[in-house]
């Protein structure tokens, strides 16, 4: 039997090709998303059976309980799942550009990028008295244009008659470490309880979001997400290398530019309300390619859905495990993430 | 058939010229060979021919016009190249990879057209590497994986073939397959093949066409049985040697000089 189903219209105007491994994948994980989700939305302080839960997104419930889900849980789950998915797709675009599985958003100065923005904003807009003298709410602004601004700076100084996949990472990673030192001195320099701030933004956290956030961040992932599957086939021929590439005429340098914008803005956005949560963006396609294969049709949805899953999770854990104590999202993907790199160091 | 030339061909790396002024013809319908000591240029003549290299001066003309005007997509649709060694994406199956080779008659809305699946089914048939189609191409061994990847070329469906020592790494025994495959290929579909070879008996013995580089420019080309004779292996390789006919193909064999253990009764 053929593991692969082809999708043909008439006179082959329009036509696909799917992988049956894949769509089982997808539907698992969908449906692990959705249970986990739920889940998330019942476990907290205050325990609400899944049951109340549901009656609740469908309208019909009141009081508290209305309350604690619909203000507080719903939007921050909300937005772990979708910070997870622009991660885990920025680092999946990364990986199949750079062909190495060691690429990700952090690890190429995107998220330094903006770290920095983050502490030269809060620094640069406190008074005398330590308080912000413009809304709190343009900072997740600054951490997306800092993030942006890196990405185009790597792309700009790695160029030199066209970028290779080696000069960027190289050039990410020396950004990244300058990104790095200059947010520590912002943070010596700056008024001490905006350092309290800004570590919490630089470990990454979806505490305190809102439904203002939510309704940015949702359409701006799914819009780049789908123009992340419109060029899958174009990451798939630049994985073969540069040589093959061009030679069934693909378009690498600019191909490579519209990876690095796509990429960047997916986890500019992604940073821009939810800081620094590390390794999603290496964890999450390095595990999608494992269950699926190399293919970036199928590697970019299942990169989201285990991207999602991380992040909410973390959250998670991070909201129960230590009650009454918040631990940052960013901690727990740290704590996979960082022996998960070493294991792929080793491994390589 | 697609036509394939180089018009003043001049190719350098930074200050250092590789190529100078190259006038090359590459007979239709062949096996050319391009031959020559290391750093001589073939394969990088053979770059830029693909136009992974642009020329200092003149360039590559294909079908009278040149390909540097042409469209990428029309140039991969006539011609297509197999660089030398080529990294393999991990978990990457062998359908997958050979789907890649129908990238430029692809759009976002037609990623897999009858004609799509038809030139895979042919290519994986040509290969015969039917059987593995669904295998991951990392764990396959050397000979089946070169085979995939010219099996991607293959569905590329066009008239010429590049390839860069398609039989690096490989064994003798798939390096027999590998060009006799290639053969087969120039003689069923009558493609122009062309690729830089190391081995001169291997050259000599599958090319039509030989064309042997040297200082920047060509030294002889032609025929190997008129071409390859001691003097030719003496000025391209700065080697001494026997040039004797192959006891089997009759084609010109080449036995170097050199040290080693002598057996031989010396007559006299």
């Amino acid at each position: 039997m053929s593991k692969y189903i082809p999708f043909r219209t008439k006179r082959d105007r329009i036509s696909f090709f799917f992988d049956k491994k894949s769509i089982k994948y997808t539907s698992i994980l969908i449906i692990v998303t959705l249970l986990l989700c739920l889940a998330s939305t019942s476990l907290g302080q205050v325990l609400i059976s899944p049951l109340e839960v549901i009656q609740i997104l469908l309208g019909s419930g009141e009081g508290g309980n209305a309350y604690i889900v619909e203000i507080l849980r719903l939007p921050r789950i909300l937005i772990a799942l979708f910070v997870g998915i622009g991660l885990a797709v920025s680092g999946a675009i990364l990986q199949g550009m750079i062909r190495n599985p060691l690429a990700s958003p952090d690890i190429i100065g995107i998220t330094s990028g903006g770290s920095v923005a983050v502490v030269t904003f809060l620094t640069i807009f406190s008074n005398e008295n330590d308080a912000l003298t413009v809304s709190i709410h343009w900072q997740p602004v600054a951490a997306f244009i800092g993030a942006m601004v890196i990405g185009l700076i790597v792309y700009v100084l790695s160029l030199k008659s066209g970028t290779t996949p080696i000069r960027l990472v190289l050039i990410g990673i020396g950004l990244a470490t300058l990104m790095d030192a200059l947010t520590n001195l912002f943070m010596i320099l700056g008024p001490i309880y905006r350092a309290a701030d800004a570590n919490l933004w630089l470990t990454g956290s979806v505490y305190g979001t809102n439904w203002d956030q939510v309704k940015v961040i949702i359409p701006a992932i799914v819009g780049l997400i789908i123009l992340a599957l419109l060029i899958a086939r174009r990451i798939n021929v630049q994985e073969l290398g540069d040589e093959l590439a061009s030679g069934v005429g693909s378009h690498i340098q600019r191909d490579r530019l519209l990876f690095i914008v796509v990429s960047t803005a997916l986890a500019g956005v992604s940073v821009s309300v939810a800081g620094g949560i590390g390794f999603v963006g290496l964890m999450a396609p390095h595990i999608a390619r494992r269950l699926v294969g190399a293919s970036y049709g199928a590697l970019i949805p299942i990169s989201a859905l285990i991207g999602g899953i991380l992040v909410v999770g973390a959250d998670l854990i991070g909201r129960t495990l230590f009650l009454p104590i918040e631990v940052p999202a960013g901690v727990f993907t740290a704590t996979i993430g960082a022996p998960y790199f070493i294991y792929l160091l080793f491994k390589k | 058939m697609s036509s394939l030339q180089t018009k003043d061909l001049t190719l350098a790396y930074g200050e250092n010229t590789i190529i100078n002024s190259l006038d090359i013809d590459i007979p239709e319908g062949e096996v050319t060979v391009l031959v020559g000591g290391n750093g001589c240029g073939k394969s990088t003549l053979l770059r830029s021919m693909a136009r992974l290299l642009k020329p200092q001066e003149g360039g590559v003309i294909l079908d009278g016009e040149a390909i540097a005007k042409l469209s990428t997509k029309d140039v991969a649709q006539k011609m297509a190249i197999l660089p030398q060694s080529p990294v393999t994406p991990e978990g990457l199956t062998v359908l997958q990879l050979v789907k890649q080779g129908r990238y430029p008659y692809q759009s976002w809305f037609k990623q897999w057209s009858k004609e799509d699946e038809e030139a895979v089914e042919s290519a994986l048939e040509a290969t015969n590497m039917q059987e593995f189609k669904e295998r991951s191409v990392d764990s396959l061994s050397g000979g089946q994986r070169q085979r995939a990847w010219i099996a991607m070329t293959l569905a590329q469906d066009t008239d010429i073939i590049l390839l860069d020592e398609p039989t690096t790494y490989l064994d003798m025994t798939y390096q027999i397959e590998i060009l006799d495959l290639l053969f087969e290929l120039n003689e069923r579909d009558g493609r122009t093949v062309v690729m830089v070879l190391h081995d001169l008996n291997l050259a000599a013995r599958y090319a039509h066409h030989i064309v042997a580089l040297k200082d920047q420019s060509i030294y002889a080309q032609g025929r190997p049985e008129h071409v390859v004779t001691c003097q030719f292996v003496r000025d391209v390789f700065q080697m001494n040697c026997n040039v004797t006919s192959d006891p089997i193909f009759g084609t010109p064999m080449c036995i170097p000089h050199g040290r080693g253990r002598c057996i031989l009764q010396q007559s006299g």
